[in-house]
């Protein structure tokens, strides 16, 4: 089977490229997928070490509040990136510069 | 068998995690992290997690994707066939995620990790159970409040002023 370690690289390789979808994406919404990448790569993180851990049920807990986490998160962000639509006719974030209009 | 099934889940897992960084359009990303989260979903199987990939297949597939899809839908014109969205500092950002990654990988190899000897459990769903309801109790209500703020809020904010 697997060993922890892998788990632990799947999990880096995951963290990794969702950072570069945060640092390099101009899009928002693309910006979001980025964080539910490194949320997801958290997850596999926390659920590695419960089962290698002598399946520490604690790390289930926790890896059920980041899912929580992330769906409140995704419908507040998607809320105000629609919202910034609606006042700036573009998503770009680097375009969306000023506060007020 | 079982090792080949699990190499199989991390390339899906892992490209199309590239393909949502990397792909030209928009709802290409949406769909390449449809199969992100499958093959996530693989990977807590194989962790012994069934409640949780239950969950994860409802939360993230059934919920979150959609919600993101919505919002590529409501933020542009439908009528463009081509919903592109360029990239900005490619270079730049590779050299510190390639960085990084490097970090983390020396960490993940050079780390003796101490496994512990376990036997796979029936279901996680009762002992999950048990945990929200009596030690992690104020948490979880904690985090009921935070869906229903967050619910409120999504809805406030989106409204059309009047």
């Amino acid at each position: 089977m697997a060993s922890l370690s892998s788990y632990l690289l799947v999990g880096a390789v995951l963290f990794s490229l969702g950072l570069y979808g945060v640092v390099t994406r101009r899009n928002g919404v693309a910006v979001l997928m980025g964080v539910e990448l490194i949320l997801n790569a958290a997850n596999v993180n926390f659920l590695a070490f419960a089962r290698f851990g002598g399946m520490n049920m604690a790390g289930h807990v926790y890896a059920l509040f980041v899912i929580v986490l992330a769906a409140a998160e995704a419908a507040v962000a998607l809320a105000i990136i629609i919202n910034i639509f609606n006042n700036f006719n573009t998503i770009n974030v680097d375009e969306v510069s000023e506060l007020k209009q | 068998m079982a090792d080949i099934v699990f190499w199989i889940i991390v390339g899906i897992t892992i490209g199309s995690a590239f393909m949502v960084v990397q792909s030209k359009s928009l709802l290409y990303s949406a769909y390449a992290l449809l199969f992100t989260f499958v093959g996530v979903t693989g990977l807590y199987v194989f962790l012994w997690a069934d409640f949780l990939a239950v969950v994860q297949v409802v939360v993230y597939v059934g919920g979150i994707l959609v919600l993101i899809i919505f919002g590529i839908m409501l933020t542009n014109k439908i009528t463009s066939v081509n919903i592109s969205h360029s990239s900005m500092q490619k270079s730049a950002g590779a050299i510190v995620v390639v960085g990084f990654l490097a970090v983390l990988g020396y960490m993940v190899f050079n780390t003796p990790w101490i496994e512990l000897a376990n036997s796979e459990p029936a279901s996680t769903a009762e002992p999950l159970g048990h945990l929200l309801m009596m030690d992690y109790l104020l948490p979880f209500e904690a985090a009921s409040l935070l869906l229903l703020g967050a619910l409120i809020g999504a809805t406030t904010l989106s409204r059309k002023e009047n």
